[in-house]
């Protein structure tokens, strides 16, 4: 109970946070961050988060089927515009792999 | 009566649950990355719907509990991020150059050629983050008027395409270390990513959490300021 309680207790202070930033990013991102940062500078006991957290990552999988779902009314938007898309997806796929292979493999072949 | 049981509140969450169950034991069973559980349980809600001819706004009404439970989840991807902070300990120069390098790639290169090809406005939004998992995705595209089910649809697709092509393009592309391989997949495809990964070894599956995790947060971060000057 004390974790999800923490949860949310970052979830209610970084939608505070949003809304001092003007929406520039959203509540529950900077919630993220302030539970990192809460439990790395030990305000919260990682083992009270736990396994709150294990849960719902683990379940993470089922909180998308509703937006899945919402294919049904946007598949129009989709299919006028599978090109753009289509192209857009593998060629952006490629050039972050090849990226971030890169420059990781470069900078830590440098620090051996 | 069956009508009446069906368009009762908790039926289409019970529903949705239940096929998701299924899905997972079919995922589980064949190891076909296609049959992913979610997409699985969306056709099947979608079919559902189709035939007894409810609507999307009547699911998603009988479904809010489920955007609450990933408002909690994205939060709690915090913790995901601390356990695998221990992992940075004097590697700090390349995870965060490869983040900022990879995001910065990531987003700039779905503008530009969706731009090219004229798209609209709303789609380069529900498109630009399709390189992190979905619950960030869905955080950064939906405040910004992007279309939610083409978000899910393309980052999905993208996870995909990454855990089966990603091995393939990072040996073509001379990319060797385990470490830079497991980075690259979770910064490129996210959570299916980081499973493919993880099947490759631990350095690589450790690495490609925290990739998947650091450039989410990258992307929320950076993504508004693309969006503001570049489209």
């Amino acid at each position: 109970m004390k974790g999800l309680f923490y949860i949310l207790v970052c979830w209610v202070v970084g939608n505070a946070l949003a809304m001092l930033v003007d929406g520039y990013v959203s509540g529950n991102i900077i919630g993220m961050l302030l539970l990192f940062f809460a439990l790395k500078f030990k305000l919260f006991d990682a083992e009270e988060v736990r396994p709150v957290a294990k849960f719902l990552l683990g379940t993470m999988a089922l909180f998308f089927v509703p937006f899945g779902v919402g294919v049904m009314v946007s598949y129009g938007e989709i299919l006028n515009n599978t090109a753009s898309i289509v192209t857009a997806t593998i060629v952006s796929t490629i050039a972050v792999l090849v990226t971030a292979g890169w420059v990781f493999q470069l900078l830590n072949k440098q620090k051996r | 009566m069956i009508d009446a049981i069906v368009r009762s509140e908790p039926f289409l969450l019970t529903l949705t649950i239940a096929l998701y169950l299924l899905g997972g034991a079919i995922f589980r069973q064949t190891k076909v990355v296609l049959l992913h559980p979610t997409l699985l349980t969306a056709v099947a809600v979608i079919a559902f719907l189709l035939l007894l001819d409810i609507d999307y706004a009547t699911y998603r009404e009988s479904t809010q509990i489920i955007d609450f439970a990933l408002g909690l989840a994205v939060v709690a991807l915090g913790y995901l991020m601390y356990e695998q902070s221990e992992c940075i300990t004097r590697r700090e120069l390349p995870v965060f150059a490869a983040t900022l390098a990879g995001t910065i790639v990531g987003v700039l290169s779905v503008v530009l050629i969706a731009k090219a090809f004229g798209t609209e406005r709303n789609i380069i939004t529900s498109i630009a983050p399709k390189s992190v998992t979905v619950p960030i995705a869905i955080a950064v595209a939906e405040p910004r008027g992007g279309l939610v089910a083409v978000t899910s649809v393309v980052v999905f697709c993208t996870g995909i395409l990454g855990s089966i092509f990603g091995p393939a393009v990072l040996s073509l592309f001379g990319v060797k270390d385990p470490m830079a391989k497991g980075f690259a997949l979770g910064a490129a495809s996210h959570g299916i990513g980081t499973a493919r990964a993880i099947e490759i070894g631990a350095a690589e599956g450790a690495m490609a959490g925290l990739a998947m995790a650091l450039t989410g947060v990258a992307t929320a971060v950076l993504f508004p300021i693309v969006e503001k000057y570049l489209y």
